[in-house]
C-alpha cells in the first residue's frame, strides 16, 4: 500500500538499525509518548533492532488509558439512562469503571453506539430529537479538533439534544510532569507525530531547553520510529538537547492553524486528572463558557461521582516510565485483557495490553495457566 | 434461478411478515406453500412430514450446526441466506465429509419485508444447488417486532466422511506446513463497509463460498491432511491459535506470504484493525505434512476457490501452543487470541 509500505521497508529498517548500533556508546532511556507508537513498537518487535543499551519506555499517550476512572463512571451513569443515546469511540467500551464498563451497560439495554466520527453523533442527535445524545469526547490534541467541530456543528444546527462528556488531555504538560518526578530516568522523547500534526512543535522548544532533553517529533511506522530513535540517540551522544522533526512529511512547526483556531474557540485549557498519574495543572481542555450548554456534566446529574484508582494497579508508574508492565507481579495473571485492573491493559494502544499481546511468549506459558 | 420473477406472495396482500405467519394457521401454510416449498423444491419437503426420512449410509457421518445473525442482512457479495448454507457446508467439508443434507430453521422478526425473505430464500436455494446439498427439512418461527433482528437462520447439516480421511488437529506434527487458500479479510471488511454508521465505499465483496469442491481437490491430492479449518469469526489468527493449542505445537508464520488485498489493508489501516483477526467465509486453512505440501498446494491453486493459495507457515517444536509471525521487516511477534471483538482504535 502506497505511503505505508515504504515505511515498512526491510532494507531501510536494517540500515537504520545499523546506524543506531554504530552511534550508541552507552545506555540511554527513551520514552515514546504516543500509544500508537507503542503499538507499532510491539507489533513489529522494534526492540529487536536496537542495541541492548537503548531502553524504550512507553509513555502516557493512550487516550483510553489516561481517562480518569470517575469519567468512566460518569459515562456509565449517563449511558444507563433511558432517555440517552450514548456514542463513543470503540476502545472506550471495555475500559473498566469502578463497577462496570460501557459494554456491560450496553448488554443491560443501554443504547450505546460505536462511532468513527464525532459528526456521526451530531447526525444521530438530529435523527433522534426525542433522545439526548451524548458523545464521549476523549483524547489528546489529535482528536480534540474533530470533537470541537462536532460541538460547533451541533451549535450551528441549533441542536438542543446534543452534548459531550469531555475529557481532553494535553501532551506537553504530561511530559513536564514526567520530567519533574525525581526518579525519572527519561533522557529523550519521541514526540507524538499526530499530536504535532495538529499543534506543531513550537511548544516543545521550552521543554527541551528547560530539562535539557532531546525531543524528536516521530511518526508511527517502523522506519519512522527507528528514524526518531536514531535522531534522539545522536543528540544524546553528541550532548545536544534540541527539538527535531523526523516526521516532516506530515508535521510542520506551526501545525494545523485552522484546527488550532477551532480548539481555542471551543475549549479552554484547564487542570485535568489523569488516570494513574493524578491531577496535572493546565493539562486538559474543557468546554469554554460559550459552549457550556453542550457540557454533559452540567446536563446530567453526575457531579457527585469521584473515584480513586485501584491500589493494586501500577499503571501510573508504567505511564510515567518508572516501571515496565512486566515488573508488576499481577501482570498476565490477575491483570490481563479479559479482566484488566487498569486501563493500559484495555486498549490495543495501552502499554500493558501491547506488552501482553506481543511479548507474552517471552514470559513463557505461566501467564497462560494461572487463571 | 431467475431473480426477475416476482415474490410469490403478493406484496399488496402481505408486504411484511406478521405474527400470523408464525401462527401455524392459514398464513403459515401460505408462507410454506407459496414461498419455501416451491423454491427449495425437494421431494422430502413436498412430503410434508415433520422431518426428513433419509437412507442410511455406511461408514462415518459428520453432523454440524451453525446459526447466522449477520447484520446487515444484505451486504456486498451476498446475504444471510448463502452465508447460512455455505457456513454449514464448509463446516462439514472441514470434517472431511461430503455435505449431503441441510435443515433450515428461520426466526423471522415481525415486520421483515416479504420481498427480502423471498430474496434470501432464493439465494439459499442457489447456494445449496451450487454446493450440491439438499435442503430436506425446515422450521419457521415469528417473533414480535423488537425481539429479533429481521431474520436469524440456523442450518444443520449431515455428510459422509470420506474413506481414509482423518481430520484431527492433535495429529499434526512439527514440520507440517500451513496452507491458506487465498486473500484474507474480505468478508469482514465487506460487512463493515455496509454496517450502519460506518458505511464506506469499497469494491470488496464477501468471499462467501461453498468449499466442499476445494476440499475434494485437497483430499484427492493427499489423504494425509490433518487439519481443514475455515477461518471465520476471529479470522486466521484465532483459528491458528486453536490449532496450535490442540496440536501442542508452535506455529511460525511469514507475514509477507499472507495475501491481503490492498483495499482490505487500507480499510484496516483506517479503522485500526488487523486483517489477521477479520472473518472470512470462503477461505480454508490446511495443515499437511511437508512431503505432501507441494501437491496439495498445486491442487488448491487449480481450483477456482483456491487459485490464490499459498504456504504461510509451518509447525514447530519451539514455543508450543503459541503462534508467532515473522513480520514484514524481519522481526518476530506473537499472534495472540483476541479477548473479544476487535474494537476500532481511537487514533
Amino acid at each position: 500500500m502506497k505511503y505505508v509500505d515504504e515505511f515498512r521497508d526491510r532494507e531501510l529498517v536494517k540500515n537504520l538499525s545499523e546506524g543506531i548500533h554504530k552511534i550508541t556508546t552507552r545506555e540511554w532511556c527513551i520514552m515514546e509518548i504516543c500509544g500508537g507508537q507503542t503499538h507499532s513498537i510491539m507489533r513489529y518487535s522494534l526492540e529487536e533492532f536496537l542495541p541492548e543499551e537503548i531502553r524504550l519506555v512507553h509513555g502516557p499517550g493512550c487516550p483510553v488509558c489516561v481517562t480518569p476512572l470517575e469519567i468512566i463512571d460518569k459515562a456509565v451513569r449517563i449511558a444507563q439512562r433511558d432517555d440517552v443515546i450514548f456514542t463513543s469511540y470503540g476502545d472506550m467500551l471495555r475500559v473498566p469503571g469502578s463497577e462496570k464498563d460501557l459494554l456491560s451497560v450496553k448488554a443491560g439495554g443501554g443504547d450505546i453506539r460505536i462511532i468513527y466520527s464525532p459528526l456521526d453523533a451530531v447526525k444521530i442527535a438530529e435523527d433522534n430529537p426525542e433522545k439526548k445524545v451524548v458523545f464521549f469526547a476523549i483524547g489528546f490534541e489529535t482528536t480534540a479538533p474533530a470533537n470541537a467541530m462536532a460541538v460547533k456543528e451541533a451549535d450551528r444546527r441549533g441542536l438542543k439534544n446534543f452534548s459531550i462528556l469531555s475529557s481532553h488531555v494535553l501532551v506537553p504538560p504530561a511530559m513536564e510532569a514526567i520530567l519533574s518526578v525525581e526518579e525519572s530516568r527519561i533522557q529523550g522523547f519521541l514526540a507524538a507525530g499526530h499530536v504535532c500534526t495538529v499543534m506543531g512543535y513550537e511548544e516543545y522548544l521550552p521543554i527541551a531547553e528547560k530539562y535539557r532533553i532531546p525531543i524528536v517529533v516521530t511518526g508511527f511506522e517502523p522506519v519512522d520510529i527507528l528514524k526518531g530513535i536514531h535522531q534522539v540517540v545522536l543528540q544524546l551522544e553528541e550532548g545536544r538537547h534540541e527539538v527535531e522533526n523526523a516526521y516532516g512529511r506530515v508535521v510542520s512547526l506551526e501545525g494545523n492553524i485552522h484546527a488550532k483556531k477551532v480548539l481555542r474557540e471551543v475549549y479552554e485549557v484547564s487542570d485535568m486528572k489523569w488516570r494513574g498519574i493524578g491531577n496535572i495543572p493546565l493539562s486538559g481542555f474543557s468546554l469554554s463558557g460559550r459552549y457550556d450548554e453542550f457540557n454533559a456534566e452540567n446536563i446530567f446529574d453526575v457531579g457527585d461521582i469521584q473515584q480513586q484508582e485501584s491500589p493494586l494497579c501500577i499503571a501510573g508508574e508504567v505511564l510515567q516510565g518508572l516501571k515496565k508492565p512486566g515488573d508488576f507481579p499481577a501482570f498476565g495473571k490477575e491483570c490481563k485483557p479479559e479482566h484488566p485492573l487498569g486501563a493500559p491493559m484495555v486498549s490495543s494502544e495501552g502499554a500493558c495490553s501491547a506488552y501482553y499481546r506481543f511479548k507474552k511468549s517471552e514470559t513463557g506459558s505461566e501467564t497462560e495457566s494461572t487463571i | 434461478m431467475d431473480f426477475t420473477l416476482n415474490c410469490p406472495i403478493p406484496i399488496s396482500e402481505y408486504p411484511y411478515i406478521t405474527m400470523a405467519h408464525g401462527s401455524g394457521g392459514r398464513l403459515s401454510h401460505q408462507l410454506i406453500d407459496k414461498l419455501f416449498r416451491p423454491i427449495f423444491s425437494d421431494e422430502q419437503l413436498d412430503a410434508g412430514h415433520d422431518g426428513a426420512i433419509l437412507p442410511t449410509v455406511s461408514g462415518r457421518m459428520a453432523f454440524t450446526t451453525d446459526s447466522f445473525v449477520v447484520k446487515p442482512v444484505f451486504f456486498p457479495g451476498g446475504n444471510i441466506g448463502d452465508l447460512a448454507v455455505n457456513g454449514t457446508v464448509n463446516d462439514l467439508a472441514c470434517c472431511g465429509a461430503k455435505p449431503e443434507y441441510l435443515s433450515v430453521g428461520m426466526i423471522l422478526e415481525e415486520g421483515l419485508a416479504m420481498e427480502d425473505l423471498w430474496k434470501i430464500v432464493l439465494t439459499m436455494k442457489q447456494a445449496a444447488d451450487l454446493a450440491g446439498v439438499r435442503i430436506v427439512t425446515g422450521d419457521t418461527k415469528v417473533v414480535d417486532h423488537g425481539s429479533g433482528d429481521q431474520i436469524f437462520i440456523n442450518t444443520s447439516g449431515v455428510g459422509c466422511v470420506r474413506e481414509g480421511v482423518n481430520i484431527d488437529p492433535s495429529a499434526c506434527k512439527p514440520g507440517d506446513v500451513v496452507i491458506l487458500s487465498g486473500f484474507i479479510g474480505d468478508h469482514g471488511v465487506a460487512i463493515m463497509s455496509a454496517r450502519e454508521g460506518l458505511e464506506f465505499q469499497t469494491s470488496i465483496e464477501s468471499d462467501s463460498a461453498a468449499l466442499n469442491g476445494l476440499v475434494d481437490a485437497i483430499l484427492d491430492a493427499s489423504l494425509n491432511v490433518s487439519v481443514l479449518r475455515d477461518p471465520t469469526r476471529g479470522g486466521v489468527a484465532t483459528t491458528l491459535n486453536e490449532i496450535s493449542k490442540s496440536a501442542h505445537a508452535g506455529i511460525v508464520l511469514d507475514e509477507t506470504s499472507i495475501p491481503v488485498r490492498p483495499e482490505v489493508m487500507g480499510a484496516c489501516e483506517v479503522l485500526g484493525l488487523d486483517p489477521m483477526y477479520i472473518a472470512n467465509e470462503g477461505k480454508i486453512l490446511v495443515i499437511v505434512p511437508d512431503d505432501d505440501s507441494e501437491k496439495v498446494l498445486r491442487a488448491m491453486q487449480n481450483h477456482p476457490h483456491g487459485k490464490d493459495s499459498v504456504i504461510i507457515g509451518q509447525l514447530t517444536e519451539e514455543h508450543p501452543s503459541v503462534v508467532r509471525m515473522t513480520t514484514s521487516i524481519g522481526s518476530s511477534r506473537i499472534i495472540d487470541m483476541l479477548t473479544g471483538e476487535q474494537l476500532p482504535r481511537i487514533c
